[in-house]
């Protein structure tokens, strides 16, 4: 019935039957409802005479008895037919849009975004929580399956952003509010005082140099406390802004008000340290917001039997990233913690991932980038790499062949999820990596120098406190939940709010990207358009029946019920939301609700009992 | 032999989780009990315990809303409102002799296809056990 | 030729016949412009009398009280034949009213309670070739328009004089309201109220109080002073009367005529004011409402959507 024959058919049977209400029994009006009511408005009927009725998602794909299911496909239809009798003619409201952009978390996903939106000439606000753009992305090394280098791709990007008049880059900053409705966003970001002022600061990092503290000292959390860092710091050398953060914590001004401020010296006449900067607080009207916020990557310690932070050689995928990259903390070294190279390296697939005790779902990324590490290290050190895993998934383009090239190279793989690991115990420091060769059938007990855990991506700690911000949903995994898996991948529930990358789902660069283009899309959809048509589902005053009791005034969350000069209440249509609490609770029935009427749902409450 | 009683429970879902939560519950694939029918409506606090007195004397054996947790009301507060409603009508349904087993106020976030199902069942499980209601609401006295 | 009226009681606490005497100097206008019939609590007319009218002869009897026994469905019937408009006059006769709490039993419940192990009424009883009847005791408590047609309502328990005047002036005089109106403004109390300007915009109550725990300030709204007052779910025309009274309103005008069920939207906008979010709380909170039958449906049990309480 989607279909255009099936659309001709419903608009033919209007005009020769002069039909006055439509029924579609279907599937979720979540899908089709806005084709049908086109369908129905093409035929000169309007469009919210028309209604309908969920059969398939809620009747026969989730009932086994035929009797039962058909009984209640009755009942529901039945309910409708007598519901749309008392449906009126409506017209769809209409609100402008804000063409400005908000953009959250300026990982790749946030930058692509960005980049696209401020190209089409719209004005974007890129809000990230660090000091820096650039996300995990800056963290990796060389990207599968071309090895290209992470920082060759990204810093271009980064460099971009910073350039384009279109954007406005906030970084160290957060999003604290947000209200309205699409088109029509007032989000408040507080910017955190970095001591260093943006404008005034020309990156020349002299003042790191100069700090009284001659030797870093604190675990940097770029480098995943692999590397050290001074109070007084730039996230990595490319990082965008290119503006020092002093660290209220470890610097000594801070924390005794006694330091010589050596910084503040070499900074001389361009005086952009500001020991007493105040946090700010910026209010912005946006349109849309794509929500870009990332992952988080597994902690380790929730699997105490791997080892990790107890046995010093046992590093994440991560850690390992930062030893691969030149500019780590090794220098582009895999070396163990005491300096030697590994001359054996074991692999560990979905730590986190697959895993009934942790995370259920594939973090899919894994597989392919611990082929990537494998590949790596086998040609920085030349050690014996094993790659423990449970299936191979790489499903991309050129993936699979780069697994073959992998394999080519050398490198061993066991079909097996690794079991324990514990000390060889012969005092070299070597750990034993023990599982399952279920290609063998045997038990394996491969001793190795270093141990490589692939961990999975999760969402964000704070992602149920973020998502309510901006009254979006998350699904049972935790990542932000969208409109539709496979029809509306970036698209949300809340109207002009989208979300890409990560944050929707573990996935890659190249997917990250594809979303973060079809957020922009969306976006620019939106404002191109200029207008958006909500529905009028509106609450309304029947002002001559109001006695103004004051009941309804403080239940709306929006403001959008006044009490009135004449002492009754007035509902503005511009703020109503539309969820018809004010209409419940008025105690003389003077409030009502388009589209959901008191009469239609009580009708629809008998057609489902007609026959009880 | 009679057949079995299943009951008839009405259901009045909030479109934004619950609704969807059941739409889930459907492209999953997910089975449970044929016996409840669900009416739409924005937010559980639409709700007007009218509704629900509707159900009740139009023959339901059971009266179900379902909402969003507490603190992911697509619309802030609804759900409080559904909440507080909720307490005071169940009292005085108790009063009237209608169980608490017969009207539940239930959180279901979209994401909870299978809560779908193990409310439902568990709701149709308890009234079954509670047996047919009793022939009439009413006695008619004309 | 005076027109014919009639006034009679079903089940009743005699309220609504006091309220027409209370019209007091006006009863005389009444008295002249009308022949009454048929009034037993005040005049000797027998039920023969009654039977002996022609069809709609009566222009418009006031019948008050609740349906709850054989008899007083018979007599409305005939008073029904009789007229040619039928006021249910009173709540009780609108909608049930107090009696109509008796819902919440049966007649086997209600015997036990009053005879307990003494006689049970009967209603035929034979003894020495003579038969006793009386009439029988129903298990539900009707309002009366469940029984018969009814052209018009008014509210009150019991109706005021202001009412009861407006209310037979508008049945003698030349436009007749359409049928099954209600006889008072179809706005709620609040509109009237003296204190309306006290109650605030944003009212939210943090518990209920009741009427013997406080003494209420003369001058606030009371439902903001936290008494459980039905005002804002009540039909206007009383004049606020029991407010003026320093009472809260308990809801004897019944619904505006877009409620279905005044209790359940009396339940709604009270329990939609209660300030907490938190399920412990709240229900702790509604927990100092007792009896929310007795509150909400004071006089409306039988005409609410359930009517009665589950019967056994």
């Amino acid at each position: 019935m989607c279909s255009d024959p099936g659309q001709e058919l419903i608009r033919q049977d209007i005009r020769d039957h002069k039909l006055d209400r439509i029924v579609v029994a279907a599937c979720s009006p979540h899908l089709h409802e806005h084709i049908f009511r086109e369908a129905v408005a093409a035929a000169d009927l309007n469009p919210y005479y028309f209604h309908m009725v969920n059969l398939r998602e809620h009747d026969s794909w989730v009932h086994t008895d035929k009797a039962a299911a058909t009984a209640k496909a009755m009942d529901l239809v039945r309910a409708a037919v007598r519901r749309v009798k008392w449906h009126e003619p409506l017209e769809s409201r209409q609100v402008a849009i804000h063409s400005d952009v908000l953009i959250v978390g300026g990982g790749i996903a946030g930058i692509d975004a960005a980049l696209t939106l401020a190209n089409a000439g719209k004005h974007v606000y890129l809000v990230e929580r660090e000091a820096t753009i650039g996300g995990h992305m800056a963290q990796f090394d060389k990207t599968f399956p071309t090895l290209d280098c992470a920082a060759c791709i990204l810093t271009p990007k980064m460099t971009a952003v910073r350039s384009h008049r279109n954007i406005t880059l906030w970084t160290w900053s957060d999003v604290r509010q947000v209200e309205g409705y699409v088109g029509n966003y007032s989000v408040t970001v507080r910017r955190k005082p970095r001591y260093v002022l943006e404008d005034l600061c020309v990156g020349c990092l002299e003042c790191i140099q100069a700090c009284v503290y001659k030797q870093a000292k604190v675990p940097d959390a770029f480098n995943l406390g692999l590397g050290k860092r001074k109070p007084i710091y730039i996230p990595f050398p490319q990082a965008v802004p290119q503006v020092v953060v002093i660290d209220p914590e470890t610097c000594i001004e801070f924390k005794s008000g006694k330091c010589k401020k050596t910084c503040v010296e070499v900074c001389a006449e361009r005086n952009a340290i500001d020991f007493h900067q105040p946090e700010e607080i910026r209010t912005i009207q946006v349109g849309t917001i794509i929500l870009a916020t990332g992952f988080e990557v597994f902690d380790s310690a929730r699997i105490p039997y791997y080892g990790y932070g107890l046995y010093p050689n046992v590093y994440t995928a991560l850690e390992i990233e930062r030893l691969v990259n030149a500019s780590g903390p090794t220098g582009g070294e895999v070396v163990l913690r005491d300096g030697r190279k590994p001359a054996s390296v074991g692999i560990v697939h979905c730590v986190g991932s697959r895993d009934v005790h942790t995370n259920r779902y594939c973090s899919r990324v894994c597989c392919m980038y611990s082929l990537k590490l494998a590949h790596l290290i086998k040609e920085k050190t030349g050690a014996e790499v094993y790659n423990f895993y449970i299936d191979m998934r790489s499903p991309g383009k050129a993936f699979e062949e780069f697994y073959n090239r992998v394999a080519e190279e050398g490198v061993v793989f066991i079909r097996g999820k690794v079991a324990d690991i514990y000390p060889a115990g012969n005092g070299d420091g070597r750990l034993i990596l023990q599982a399952e060769d279920t290609l063998l059938g045997m038990i394996r007990k491969i001793p190795v120098d270093m141990v490589v855990l692939s961990t999975g991506l999760e969402p964000r700690a704070d992602a149920n406190d973020v998502r309510r911000l901006f009254n979006i949903g998350c699904s049972s995994d935790g990542f932000f939940l969208e409109r539709h898996p496979k029809l509306a991948p970036v698209s949300t529930f809340a109207d002009g709010i989208f979300i890409a990358g990560c944050c929707q789902g573990p996935k890659d660069i190249p997917d990250t990207v594809a979303q973060s283009g079809a957020a922009a899309a969306q976006a620019l959809a939106l404002i191109d358009a200029g207008v958006v048509e909500l529905e009028p589902n509106t609450a309304y005053v029947m002002e001559d029946a109001c006695s103004g009791c004051k009941t309804c005034l403080p239940l709306c969350p929006y403001q959008a019920i006044s009490f009135v000069e004449e002492k009754r209440a007035h509902i503005n249509e511009v703020l109503c939301k539309g969820c018809g609490t004010c209409v419940a609770a008025c105690p003389s029935g003077s409030i009502r609700q388009h589209m959901f009427e008191d009469d239609q749902i009580f009708e629809e409450i008998e057609g489902i009992l007609a026959y009880a | 032999m009679p057949e079995a009683f299943e009951p008839k429970i009405v259901a009045f879902f909030c479109n934004w989780c619950t609704y969807l939560a059941a739409d889930l519950a459907g492209t999953s694939r997910i089975k449970y009990a044929p016996n409840t029918r669900i009416v739409r409506v924005m937010c559980s606090g639409r709700v007007d315990p009218q509704f629900v007195l509707e159900a009740f004397a139009k023959g339901a054996d059971g009266v179900l809303i379902g909402g969003c947790h507490p603190g992911d009301c697509h619309y802030q507060e609804g759900n409080y409102k559904a909440l507080r409603r909720y307490e005071l009508l169940r009292r005085l349904l108790n009063q009237l002799g209608i169980e608490d087993a017969r009207f539940r106020l239930e959180w279901i976030s979209a994401a909870e296809g299978d809560r779908v199902r193990v409310v439902v069942d568990d709701m149709v499980e308890k009234l079954r056990a509670l047996g047919p209601r009793t022939p009439a609401y009413r006695r008619e006295v004309a | 030729m005076k027109p014919k009226i009639a006034f009679y009681w079903c089940a009743s606490c005699g309220g609504c016949e006091e309220a027409v005497v209370d019209l007091d100097e006006a009863l005389l206008d009444v008295a002249d412009a009308v022949e009454i019939v048929f009034w037993p609590v005040a005049l000797d007319f027998k039920v023969k009398d009654l039977a002996a009218m022609p069809p709609g002869s009566i222009l418009a009897s006031f019948i008050n009280g609740a349906i709850r026994n054989s008899e007083q469905r018979e007599m409305v019937r005939l008073l029904r034949a009789r007229s040619q408009v039928v006021v249910a006059f009173g709540i009780c006769a609108q909608l049930g009213g107090i009696p109509g709490l008796a819902n919440l039993s049966d007649a086997k419940g209600i015997f036990a309670e009053v005879y307990r192990d003494g006689v049970t009424p009967q209603t035929l009883y034979r003894e020495n070739g003579h038969t006793l009847t009386l009439p029988e005791f129903f298990d539900t408590v009707a309002a009366l328009d469940e029984v018969i047609d009814v052209d018009y309502y008014v509210p009150g328990c019991p109706p005021t004089p202001n009412l009861i005047r407006d209310a037979v002036s508008t049945l003698l005089g030349a436009e007749l309201p359409p049928k099954g109106a209600v006889l008072a403004p179809d706005k709620a109390l609040c509109e009237q109220c003296p204190r309306k300007d006290t109650r605030p915009e944003k009212l939210l109550l943090k518990e209920f109080k009741r009427v013997h725990q406080i003494v209420p300030d003369l001058q606030t709204c009371l439902l903001a002073q936290g008494l459980v007052c039905l005002g804002a779910a009540t039909r206007a025309g009383c004049d606020a009367r029991c407010i003026r009274g320093n009472m809260p309103c308990t809801g004897c005008f019944g619904p505006t005529s877009r409620v279905r069920d005044f209790g359940a939207k009396a339940l709604s906008a009270v329990a939609s004011v209660v300030d907490c979010n938190e399920q412990s709380v709240i229900a702790q909170i509604m927990d100092t409402l007792p009896d929310p039958v007795g509150t909400f449906y004071r006089y409306s049990l039988p005409s609410s959507l359930l009517g009665r309480r589950r019967m056994e």
